[in-house]
């Protein structure tokens, strides 16, 4: 705050350079900087992450993950200007899902092959419809909108390493930034999931087996990414999916923003915690297999993506809802189930 | 007296959907006896224009944290956040953080 009293007009200079007036503070080191000072910081600690963490060789083709938000608008552009700096020789794919949610995703994509021809990447979109048979309006239509986000957030995943596949691509990066491993750290740590609180932090992830999938902006701050994209005029869409937030996210999102209000560095803080964490040996961890039907990665006889289809496809949608371990033998033997059991099964009246 | 000032205010990166979904708006804030600082401006904001849900917006009496504001094109973290004086023709974005990315 300014001991100078009520706010005064002058600038403040650049710290770094000392020339320009600076058009930000930056959350994590508190250094007001100017436009082209924090746009080189910006970019040089991307680079920073890539080259300490290793993420990628040269030669190397590498599909981004993009949605058409801020973040993967961001990551898109950073990743072009570093490849050409740094001489990384790398083949960067625009990599999109299509969700099937009208009004949303077909909006964004708009965005998305718009930033194609900025960027001049090439664009592969897949969709759920030719993956799995269904839009994610079709499986609302079945299954409400109360479990909707799980089939999406099992679907994408899987989505995005069967779209990389088809390019033969491989290394996927996503947009996440420091925020929102922040907000996983903590969600994981309430919910008490170990497992996935000692891989959230990872900045690769999945090198046995699946394509490796690395987190480029990881240590980069949400408002950062922000003014950058609003400085450099990048163009991306924000407007929150039409099928409702995650609730449990949103408000981890809020406490970690308003911590963040209080003391900036928290949101490293939270991410420094989760690297730190280690969990006694004697803790059992789920060990991860290989679904008996697609031959994704699985810690069950079947994967999540084919327990859900399954469910959706027998009109069963709760069969991926919740632990039914139990039945995954009569699934793969094709077994009818039981009227007892389906009655569970069952969508919800509404 | 301090006369009126006329504003450019800017919403955007899901903040508008809180503003019937329009992004620019050019406001006219009338004289009144103590100069317009950014503390008034919310209130003035909060009264006029917000169409829904006013507490995604305003918490307590600044602005929810996850929103960024910028005067004149800088964070306005530098420029003294809620005593900023407000001048005439000043520029003032408000962009959210908190919608997907």
């Amino acid at each position: 705050c300014s001991a100078a009293g009520p706010a005064s007009t002058m600038p403040v200079p650049c710290s770094h350079c000392q020339k320009s007036s600076a058009v930000l503070r930056r959350p994590k080191t508190g250094h007001s900087l100017c436009r082209p000072c924090f746009f080189w910081a910006f970019e040089e600690e991307v680079h920073q992450t890539i080259a300490s963490a290793r993420l990628f060789r040269p030669g190397e083709t590498v599909g981004i993950g993009a949605s058409g938000g801020k973040d993967s608008t961001v990551l898109a552009h950073v990743l072009k200007v570093l490849n050409e700096r740094h001489g990384y020789g790398l083949n960067l794919i625009l990599l999109s899902v299509d969700e099937g949610i009208t009004g949303y995703r077909d909006d964004s994509l708009e965005t998305v092959k718009r930033n194609q021809q900025q960027y001049d990447l090439p664009l592969k979109i897949v969709s759920y419809e030719e993956l799995y048979g269904w839009t994610m309006d079709a499986i609302v239509k079945q299954v409400g909108l109360k479990n909707n986000c799980t089939f999406c957030g099992v679907f994408r995943r899987q989505a995005l390493d069967r779209g990389a596949m088809m390019l033969g691509v491989d290394k996927i990066c996503t947009g996440h930034n420091a925020d929102d491993v922040a907000e996983t750290v903590l969600m994981n740590f309430l919910r008490g999931d170990i497992a996935r609180l000692r891989r959230c932090t990872a900045i690769t992830t999945g090198s046995e087996g699946a394509i490796p999938r690395c987190k480029p902006l990881k240590y980069a701050y949400e408002k950062e990414i922000v003014l950058y994209a609003y400085f450099k005029k990048l163009d991306y869409f924000s407007t929150e999916c039409v099928y409702s937030p995650n609730a449990y996210r949103g408000h981890a999102r809020a406490f970690l923003k308003d911590l963040e209000s209080v003391r900036p560095s928290a949101i490293v803080d939270v991410i420094h915690s989760g690297e730190n964490l280690s969990v006694k040996e004697d803790v059992r961890m789920p060990v991860q297999g290989t679904c008996a039907r697609c031959g994704y990665i699985s810690s069950q006889r079947l994967c999540k993506a084919c327990v859900l289809l399954e469910g959706l496809n027998r009109g069963l949608p709760k069969l991926g809802i919740g632990k039914h371990h139990r039945l995954h033998e009569k699934l793969l033997a094709r077994q009818p189930l039981t009227e007892q059991e389906e009655r569970k099964l069952r969508a919800e009246e509404f | 007296m301090a006369a009126p000032i006329s504003l450019h205010l800017e919403f955007g990166g899901g903040a508008e959907l809180l503003f019937d979904g329009v992004k620019n708006h050019h406001v006219t804030l009338p004289s009144q006896s103590e100069p317009w600082n950014m503390k008034q401006l919310l209130l003035w904001i909060k009264g006029n224009l917000l169409k829904e849900r006013p507490e995604l917006f305003i918490q307590g009496d600044t602005v929810r944290p996850g929103i960024l504001v910028l005067i004149n094109d800088a964070d306005w973290e530098l420029m003294g956040e809620m005593d900023y004086r407000l001048q005439h023709q000043d520029n003032v974005v408000f962009i959210s953080t908190l919608h997907g990315g």
